[in-house]
C-alpha cells in the first residue's frame, strides 16, 4: 500500500471530519440519520476489514459482534437505573469480547473456508439463542430502552439531541479509525499482513502466528462490538435481524465494494451500498437488493479491488 | 550454436517464448523445433526451464511472449484439452496419473474421443498393452496402488490413447530401476518406429544420446547449444559444461 | 411413550436426512470438482419449489413438475456457471463465496419479487397414510426418502461408469492432466454445476409438499447443506450422505425435547466439534 504524505492524510481528514461534523447542522433529519448510520456501519466494517483485508481471515460471523455489542449495551440500559451511557458501551464490550474469544480459538485451529463457515454458523448459533430465549433478549420483537444521556455521574447530565448524538458517534468512529489505522500501520500490523500475504512463510521466520490471529480477532470483535453499541443507543432497540448471518454478509459486501486491506474502503463500501439501497428503494421498494444484488456481483468478477482500487488506478492514470 | 539440421517445416515450433512464474522469469526466449516423427531431446540441469518449456507448449503455461507453433499454426494460448485433440500428448515429470481410478479408467480418459469405433480402440488397447503386459492385468486396480514404474507405464500408455503426433515426455526414467530404464528406452525407440515425434526432457544423458536424432541444451531459461546427437556423442565436453558432470 | 416417539422420529429423521442428502451431494461435487463454496445453492432448491408449482399450476402433475424444475433450474446453474463463475477461475476462492452469495441475493428477491411473501403450496401427488403407532404417517414421505435414494443411486451409476463419469472423476482429481488428455474442463464443470443446481431443485419440489414454499426456505437449507458437506467431508459424495443422514437424525431427535428451531444447534455443535476433532471429516475413512 502506498504512503501517502502525512500532510495530504490529515488535510483530507480534517476536511472530511469538518464535513461531518457540519452535516446535521445543513441535513434534513432524515440524511442526518442516515449519515450517522452510514458512520456506525462503516465502523462495522473498518473492524472487518482487520480481519478481512489485513490478516486474510474472512469472517462471516461480525453480526455476531455486533449484535452482542447491541444487546450487552441493551442490557446495561434496561438494568441500571439511570441509564449509563458508559456502563452500556462496557457491556457491550464485554459481551463481544466474550464471543471473540470463542471466534479466536476457532481462528487458530481453521484456515480459510472453514474459519469463514465456521464463523457464519456461530452468528446463527447467537441468532438462534436469541430468537428463541424470548423471556431474556424479547425474541422476536427485540428489546426497547431509552437513550441514556451523556454524563459523568456526579458532575454533569446533557441529554443526546439528535446532532449532539451524532457528533457523538462522529467522535467515537473518528477515533476508532485513527487507532485502527495506527495499529494497522504499526509493526503489528506489518506483521498481519504478512500473514495473509503467506502464512506458512511468516510462521517459518519465527512470528506466533496463533497470537497474531488471536490479537487481531479480538480486536476486530471489539470494534464491530463498539459498532453495535452505538447502534443500540442511537436507535434505541435491539433486535435479532441484526445478528442474523446476511448481516456479516452485507459487512462483507461493505469489505469488498469499498476495497479490502484500506480501513478507508469499507467506510466507503458501507456508504455507496447504503446510498444504493437508498436509491434503489425509491423504485425497486423492498427489492432494491435485486440491483444492488447485481451491481455486487459485478464488482466481485469485474472490480475485485472495490471502489477505492478502481479510484487509485483512475487517478494514477 | 552449431548448424545442427533442423526440418524445414517442423511439426512443433517454439520461437522466442518468454514465460513467467509470477514475477520470476523463467524463459528467456526460448526457441526450438520437433520434425514429424522426430525424437528430439532437451538437456540441462535443474531448474533451467525444462519442464516450464513443455508445458509451454502444452499450453499449461501462458508465454508473456513468443509464439507456440503446430503444424506451421499458432497454438498459443489454446487450452490444453484442445491440443490434446490436435494430437499433442503430455506425460509429466511426477507422472500425474489418476490414482482414484482404475488403470482401465485411467486409459479411457484417452481413449473415449469422438471418431473412434470399437474395433479401433480395442486394437489401441491391445497394441498398449503388448508394450505393457503389466498394465492388462493390474486393469481394475486403482492407479495409485501402482508401483513408481507401473504408473510410468500406465502414464505413457494413457498418452499413447490419444494417437498424438508428438508426445511431450518430462523426464521419464526418473527415480527408476535400470531395468525399467531400458524399457523406456525401447518405448521410445518403438514409438519413433511409429512415426510418433518425441520431445524428451531428461537428464539420463547416455539415454538421450542414444535416442534422439538431435539434442538441445539449455542453461539459465535459453537454449545456449544444438547439435544432432551423433555429435555430441563423440564431444562429451560440451555436456560436461551444460550439465555439469 | 418415549420408544414410539423415537422411531417416530428416526423414521422423520430418515426423510429429512434423504433430501438433505440430494443437496448437500450437488454441493458437495461442485465444491470438489472447482473448489467453489456455492452460497447460492439453497436459492436453487427455493427456485426449483416454485418452478415445480407454477408447473403443477399449468399441469396438474406433480412428476411432470419435478422433471421440469430439475432440467429449467439445471440450464439457470449451467448459465450462472458461465456467466459468473468461470471468470473467477484461478482467482481466490474467496471470490465465489462472495460472488454466489452475491448471486443469492438477488435470487431470494427475485423470488419474493416475483410470488410475493405469500407461501404457495405444492400438493402432495398422493395421499394416504399407514399407522405409525399413534400416528397417520403419509406414505409420501416415505416416498420421499426413496425417490432422492433412487436420484442418488442414479448420481452415483453415472459417475461409476459411463465416459461423463469418468471424465468428472478425472477433472476431479486433477484438472489439469484431465484437460491434458483432452477432457473439455471448463463444460465438465458447467455440467457438474448444473446437475448440482438440477438437484437441489429436485429436492425443492420434493420436499415442497412438506412445508410451504416460500423466497426464504433456501437460507435453512444452505447452512444445513454446507454443515453436512464439512462434517462429510468436502468434495466425499458418500461421506456427505451419511452426515445429511446423521444431522438429521440428531436434529430429529433434539426436537423431542426442544423447539425445532432450537434443534438446530445441534447440528452446529456437530460442526465445530467435527471441525476440532476431525476437520476432515467425521465420515472420511482415512485423513488425507
Amino acid at each position: 500500500m502506498s504512503r501517502h504524505s502525512p500532510v495530504a492524510f490529515w488535510t483530507g481528514f480534517a476536511v472530511v471530519l469538518a464535513l461531518l461534523i457540519v452535516a446535521p447542522l445543513v441535513l434534513p433529519e432524515f440524511w442526518r440519520r442516515f449519515v450517522t448510520e452510514i458512520l456506525i456501519w462503516g465502523l462495522l466494517a473498518m473492524s472487518s476489514d482487520i480481519l478481512i483485508g489485513y490478516t486474510g481471515m474472512v469472517s462471516f460471523g461480525h453480526s455476531a459482534f455486533f449484535g452482542l455489542g447491541m444487546y450487552g449495551a441493551a442490557a446495561a440500559l434496561l438494568t441500571v437505573k439511570p441509564p449509563n451511557l458508559w456502563l452500556a458501551i462496557v457491556y457491550g464490550l464485554v459481551a463481544a469480547a466474550g464471543v471473540a474469544v470463542f471466534v479466536a480459538y476457532f481462528s487458530t485451529r481453521l484456515r480459510d473456508i472453514y474459519f469463514s463457515i465456521t464463523t457464519l454458523i456461530f452468528s446463527q448459533i447467537f441468532y438462534v439463542m436469541i430468537f428463541t430465549w424470548t423471556e431474556v433478549t424479547g425474541g422476536e420483537n427485540g428489546l426497547s430502552f431509552r437513550r441514556p444521556a451523556l454524563a459523568i455521574p456526579g458532575l454533569f447530565s446533557i441529554p443526546f439531541d439528535s446532532n449532539s448524538l451524532h457528533w457523538f458517534v462522529l467522535a467515537v468512529v473518528a477515533v476508532s479509525y485513527l487507532v485502527l489505522r495506527r495499529i494497522t500501520r504499526s509493526p503489528f500490523g506489518m506483521v498481519l499482513q504478512s500473514i495473509r500475504e503467506n502464512e506458512p512463510r511468516t510462521r517459518a521466520v519465527g512470528y506466533a502466528v496463533e497470537r497474531y490471529k488471536i490479537v487481531a480477532v479480538m480486536l476486530s470483535g471489539l470494534f464491530a462490538g463498539l459498532a453495535g453499541v452505538l447502534y443500540a443507543v442511537h436507535n434505541r432497540f435491539a433486535a435479532p435481524d441484526y445478528v442474523f448471518f446476511l448481516i456479516s454478509g452485507e459487512v462483507v459486501i461493505f469489505n469488498v465494494m469499498g476495497g479490502i486491506g484500506t480501513l478507508v474502503g469499507p467506510l466507503l463500501g458501507a456508504a455507496f451500498f447504503l446510498l444504493l439501497r437508498e436509491g434503489f428503494s425509491r423504485f425497486f421498494t423492498e427489492f432494491y437488493l435485486i440491483p444492488v444484488g447485481i451491481i455486487f456481483t459485478a464488482m466481485v468478477i469485474f472490480m475485485p479491488q472495490g471502489l477505492l482500487g478502481f479510484l487509485r488506478r483512475r487517478l494514477n492514470e | 550454436m552449431s548448424g545442427a539440421a533442423s526440418p524445414a517445416s517442423p511439426l512443433v515450433a517454439v520461437e522466442e517464448i518468454h514465460t513467467y512464474y509470477g514475477k520470476s522469469h523463467i524463459l528467456h526466449g526460448v526457441s526450438l523445433t520437433v520434425g514429424a516423427g522426430e525424437v528430439v531431446g532437451l538437456l540441462g540441469r535443474n531448474g533451467v526451464g525444462k519442464s516450464t518449456t513443455l508445458k509451454t507448449v502444452m499450453g499449461l503455461v501462458r508465454p508473456s511472449q513468443g509464439e507456440v507453433r503446430y503444424e506451421g499454426r499458432a497454438i498459443t494460448g489454446l487450452a490444453p484439452h484442445r491440443l490434446a485433440r490436435l494430437g499433442i500428448a503430455y506425460v509429466p515429470e511426477d507422472r500425474r496419473i489418476f490414482r482414484l481410478l482404475t488403470v482401465m479408467e485411467n486409459l479411457r480418459t484417452g481413449l473415449d474421443r469422438a471418431g473412434l469405433d470399437e474395433a479401433r480402440k480395442q486394437a489401441l488397447l491391445d497394441k498398449v498393452y503388448r508394450y505393457f503386459p503389466v498394465l492388462a492385468d493390474r486393469g481394475n486396480q486403482a492407479g495409485g496402488t501402482l508401483s513408481g514404474g507401473e504408473q510410468q507405464m500406465l502414464a505413457i500408455a494413457r498418452a499413447m490413447m490419444l494417437e498424438p503426433k508428438i508426445i511431450l515426455l518430462d523426464e521419464p526414467t526418473e527415480g527408476l530401476m535400470p531395468r525399467m530404464v531400458s524399457q523406456i528406452s525401447h518405448i521410445i525407440d518403438a514409438l519413433h518406429q511409429e512415426g510418433v515425434a518425441i520431445l524428451l526432457v531428461e537428464q539420463n544423458v547416455p539415454l538421450t544420446l542414444e535416442a534422439c536424432q538431435r539434442v538441445y541444451l539449455m542453461e539459465k531459461g535459453v537454449v545456449r547449444h544444438h547439435a544432432p546427437a551423433s555429435e555430441l556423442r563423440d564431444d562429451r565436453a560440451v555436456i560436461h559444461q551444460y550439465m555439469g558432470i | 411413550m418415549l420408544l414410539d416417539q423415537i422411531i417416530i422420529q428416526t423414521v422423520n429423521g430418515i426423510v429429512t436426512g434423504m433430501i438433505l442428502a440430494l443437496v448437500a451431494s450437488g454441493l458437495t461435487l461442485i465444491f470438489g470438482i472447482m473448489d467453489v463454496v456455492n452460497f447460492a445453492h439453497g436459492e436453487l432448491f427455493m427456485l426449483g419449489a416454485y418452478v415445480g408449482v407454477i408447473t403443477i399450476v399449468a399441469t396438474g402433475s406433480f412428476w411432470i413438475a419435478l422433471l421440469v424444475a430439475t432440467l429449467v433450474i439445471a440450464l439457470l446453474g449451467a448459465v450462472i456457471q458461465i456467466t459468473t463463475l468461470r471468470p473467477l477461475l484461478g482467482r481466490d476462492p474467496l471470490t465465489t463465496i462472495l460472488a454466489t452469495f452475491g448471486l443469492s441475493l438477488v435470487l431470494q428477491n427475485y423470488a419474493l419479487w416475483q410470488f410475493g411473501p405469500v407461501a404457495r403450496k405444492i400438493p402432495e401427488p398422493f395421499t394416504g397414510h399407514f399407522q405409525l403407532f399413534y400416528l397417520d404417517y403419509p406414505w409420501y414421505r416415505l416416498a420421499i426418502a426413496l425417490l432422492s435414494a433412487a436420484i442418488i443411486g442414479a448420481l452415483w451409476l453415472f459417475l461409476k461408469f459411463g465416459t461423463y463419469g469418468i471424465w468428472i472423476r478425472a477433472t476431479t482429481q486433477d484438472r489439469v492432466m484431465a484437460s491434458a488428455m483432452g477432457i473439455p474442463v471448463p463444460w465438465v464443470h458447467t455440467a457438474v454445476f448444473a446437475i448440482g443446481a438440477g438437484m437441489a431443485a429436485a429436492s425443492g419440489v420434493l420436499f415442497g409438499p412438506l412445508v410451504g414454499v416460500n423466497h426464504a426456505m433456501g437460507l435453512d437449507w444452505v447452512l444445513k447443506a454446507f454443515i453436512v458437506v464439512v462434517v462429510g467431508g468436502m468434495g466425499n459424495l458418500g461421506g456427505s450422505i451419511a452426515a445429511s443422514i446423521f444431522i438429521s437424525l440428531l436434529e430429529a431427535y433434539a426436537s423431542l425435547w426442544v423447539s425445532p428451531a432450537q434443534a438446530v444447534i445441534v447440528s452446529f455443535v456437530a460442526l465445530i466439534l467435527t471441525l476440532l476433532f476431525r476437520p476432515t471429516g467425521l465420515f472420511v475413512p482415512t485423513p488425507k
